[in-house]
């Protein structure tokens, strides 16, 4: 039998001021970064012209910027692949759907040496439409976190699980939106569906510590609340560790070779993984304990 | 026959079925593009099928908004829609560009795909074309003489930025009478006309209508026939005004004005300078009738036909990739545990495409990637059973017993795991028809195949083995 992990007998309870002083400064680095940087969001949500560009020869940044600049098309421009892609976009709400992308066109044809271009992939969201997708990414992940707290609280019939379990998630979500406002990368639909997804793992892992501790509780009734906790986190940590490696591997291909269309999704996702397993096992499971020990009694 | 036969013959005749499933899709994508226009021209298309979406295959989608401003005072909402959407989709129809997924969202949006297309102009003036013909008589009193006088005179356009006449013009319009911007715009004085507001006979009333040449000039003209009720209607309202100018009003433009010679009772012909492509649209949405009121564009995505191509091998081929390291570690940590458990997760993944074909689904990028998470989920579940059952086995308990608690005891978590991240993938079902939606649609119906692969079906092999009374577990 291969073992990644022999029976391990960590005490993670012990060290839970640590982990919820990590956790402190992770959030606290967060709430700077967002507050200095922002969020970057994508046309998604603020409306706006994308125009994805191949040049059939290599242009240079300073070349596309100055033919943009004197159409006055106000762009942002970003290169892929070699000085040949380009990614042209220019935010903001514009009422007509071809005003922006004609303007960007008619400036493209005054690149100089006669290059020609195909478009690869052009995006226009309306302000309306922009305005209805922000409210709705919004309310699917407020409904989506409270339906989950409903459901944890009522299979574990204590309400302290569910917001145990849902802190460790909304912790893994600020982690995840921290990382993309550090490493300057657009929020869009689909990075929303990864928080939703990175919801999704964060919750699984506390549940599977959860249900084993509610195991536990039943074989050890007289066992002291951090000891019983301990025993559930090492009993299922390999499980843990093994479940989260296929995730990571799997995210960390579709990162490295996905394509542009999914990066930023794998990339959430790969953060989301990571702290994913440590919210769980440093941060949910502790604050019940630590709840729990608070009220002097164990349930 | 026992138990143990039914659960076999249940997967065994699922993945008949499956395989019955899936077979139109793969003979479908195996055809040349040029087999499968084909057969899409003729309608031959298979029922049930699964779709690329547009960042796969490469297409325009658009999102359209009804101006329910303009809508007759009282036309429903929800009427207009549907005869907006059946409008549409009739006049993309008779354009010819195969599949294309019309839907409506919300109150009054509506989605239209248009896979293949990503020169849109043409579209977007086929789709966006309100094709409102209507007929008026022109006023050639002296007071709409004054009319055009001052307009002539004026610097710039007589309406404002909302369609609203500018208040010099408004003040001396005669009573009733409407402005109207003529097609062909020169320096002649007719550049507008001043026409009686009351329309006896629109568009409505159509029958036909179809590309003439004109056989003074060799332009291209449109000639249209009323039905029964719309000719004579017309025919009365022509028959009472011979000798006056009749407008015929295309969405608020004039094409021309012809005098009235005589009775005129079902059919007629308008000329304008068209080019024969602009004609034959404009036939088209004459036939196919007019949209209750104008519809703007708010979202459009356009995704080269190249750029599709790529993300769908970069997509597919990174997904198979990192699934078949999954499944070599789960060989090598598990053996013979790993083995079932790998077999479990592909058939997961052959009754998730078939499911998929059932359905009708659209296979996005974000799907992909919803289909590689519940895959993940499947895999999770079987960790939890064998790492359950190696505590099991460290106890020291016979394989049968081992089986079964190992079992018993995983369930309420994996169906716990299951439930949570289902929570969070429904609520993504309100994005539209866009990739998120496809992300959703995969990673539901996913979840729901991985609690039947992972736990029913590997059970019923280590129930199939037992019966072989084994000594040892391998996992």
């Amino acid at each position: 039998m291969i073992r990644i992990l022999h029976k391990t007998d960590f005490n993670f309870i012990k060290h839970r001021h640590l982990f919820f002083m990590i956790s402190g400064l992770i959030i606290l680095s967060g709430i700077i970064s967002l507050a200095i940087k922002g969020v970057d969001l994508g046309l998604d949500f603020t409306g706006g012209t994308m125009m994805q560009v191949t040049f059939d020869k290599p242009v240079s940044t300073a070349e596309l910027r100055s033919v943009l600049n004197a159409a006055k098309a106000d762009a942002t421009i970003q290169s892929f692949s070699g000085g040949t892609s380009y990614e042209i976009k220019v935010k903001g709400t514009q009422e007509n759907v071809n005003e922006k992308a004609q303007e960007i066109e008619a400036a493209l044809k005054n690149l100089p040496g006669g290059v020609t271009y195909t478009k690869d992939k052009q995006d226009y969201v309306g302000p309306v439409v922009g305005h209805d997708l922000a409210k709705k990414a919004l309310f699917a992940i407020v409904l989506s976190m409270f339906c989950i707290i409903v459901y944890v609280a009522f299979r574990f019939s204590n309400p302290i699980w569910g917001i145990a379990g849902v802190v460790g998630l909304l912790h893994d979500v600020f982690v995840a939106l921290t990382a993309m406002s550090l490493a300057d990368r657009e929020i869009d639909l689909v990075v929303v569906a990864a928080f939703l997804t990175i919801a999704g793992y964060s919750i699984n892992d506390t549940v599977v510590i959860f249900d084993r501790m509610r195991e536990n509780m039943r074989n050890f009734p007289k066992m002291p609340m951090g000891e019983l906790i301990n025993l559930s986190i090492n009993e299922t940590l390999s499980r843990t560790v093994i479940t989260t490696m296929t995730v990571f591997i799997t995210v960390l291909v579709l990162f490295l070779f996905g394509g542009s269309a999914i990066n930023n999704f794998a990339f959430c996702m790969l953060v989301g993984t990571v702290t994913g397993v440590y919210s769980t096992v440093a941060l949910c499971t502790p604050m019940v304990y630590q709840w729990e020990h608070r009220g002097g009694r164990r349930k | 026959m026992n138990k143990l036969h039914w659960k076999l013959g249940t997967i065994l005749g699922l993945l008949v079925l499956s395989a019955w499933l899936i077979y139109p899709t793969v003979d479908w994508y195996t055809k040349t593009s040029g087999e499968r226009a084909k057969l899409e021209a003729v309608r031959l298309r298979p029922a049930h099928l699964l779709n690329l979406g547009l960042d796969l295959r490469g297409g325009t989608h658009l999102l359209l908004e009804l101006d329910v401003d303009k809508l007759g005072k009282n036309e429903k909402v929800s009427d207009a829609m549907s005869r907006a959407i059946e409008i549409i989709r009739n006049r993309i129809d008779q354009y010819g560009v195969g599949e294309t997924p019309i839907s409506r969202e919300g109150d009054r949006w509506i989605s239209v795909d248009l896979p293949g297309v990503s020169n849109t102009e043409e579209a977007e003036n086929l789709i966006g074309k309100t094709a409102l013909l209507e007929f008026h008589l022109v006023d050639t009193s002296d007071a709409a003489q004054a009319v055009l006088n001052k307009v002539n005179d004026m610097d710039g356009s007589p309406f404002d930025k909302d369609g609203n006449l500018v208040p010099a013009v408004a003040k001396i319009m005669p009573k009733g009478d409407i402005l109207c911007k003529a097609s062909a715009q020169d320096d002649q004085r007719n550049n507008y006309y001043v026409l009686d507001a009351s329309v006896p006979v629109t568009g409505a009333y159509l029958e036909n209508a179809r590309v003439e040449t004109d056989r003074q000039f060799g332009t291209p003209t449109i000639a249209f026939t009323f039905n029964r009720e719309g000719g004579k209607i017309f025919g009365r309202f022509t028959g009472a005004n011979i000798g006056k100018f009749l407008a015929i009003v295309l969405d608020g433009v004039v094409h021309s004005a012809p005098v009235i010679h005589s009775r005129i009772d079902n059919s007629g012909v308008i000329e304008g300078q068209f080019t024969m492509e602009e004609a034959r649209n404009l036939a088209i949405v004459l036939r196919a009738g007019a949209l209750p009121a104008p519809v703007h564009i708010i979202e459009k995505r356009v995704v080269g036909p190249g750029l599709g191509e790529d993300s769908i091998h970069k997509g597919i081929l990174s997904a198979l990739g990192a699934f078949m390291l999954v499944v070599l570690f789960m060989m090598v940590y598990y053996k013979a545990g790993g083995f079932i458990a790998d077999f479990a997760l592909f058939l997961n993944f052959v009754f998730l495409i078939a499911a998929m074909s059932y359905f009708n689904a659209t296979l996005t990028l974000p799907g992909i990637a919803g289909m590689i998470l519940s895959l993940a989920m499947a895999i999770d579940a079987n960790v939890l059973i064998l790492e359950r059952m190696r505590e099991e086995i460290a106890l020291g308990k016979p394989v049968p017993m081992v089986i079964k608690i190992g079992y018993d005891k995983a369930w309420s978590t994996i169906i716990d795991c299951h439930m949570t991240t289902w929570i969070a993938s429904v609520f993504l079902f309100q994005f539209g028809s866009g990739p998120v939606k496809g992300f959703a649609v995969t990673l539901t119906i996913g979840l729901l195949i991985s609690l039947f692969t992972s736990v029913f079906i590997t059970r019923a092999i280590y129930e199939f083995w037992l019966t072989s009374n084994p000594k040892e577990l391998s996992i």
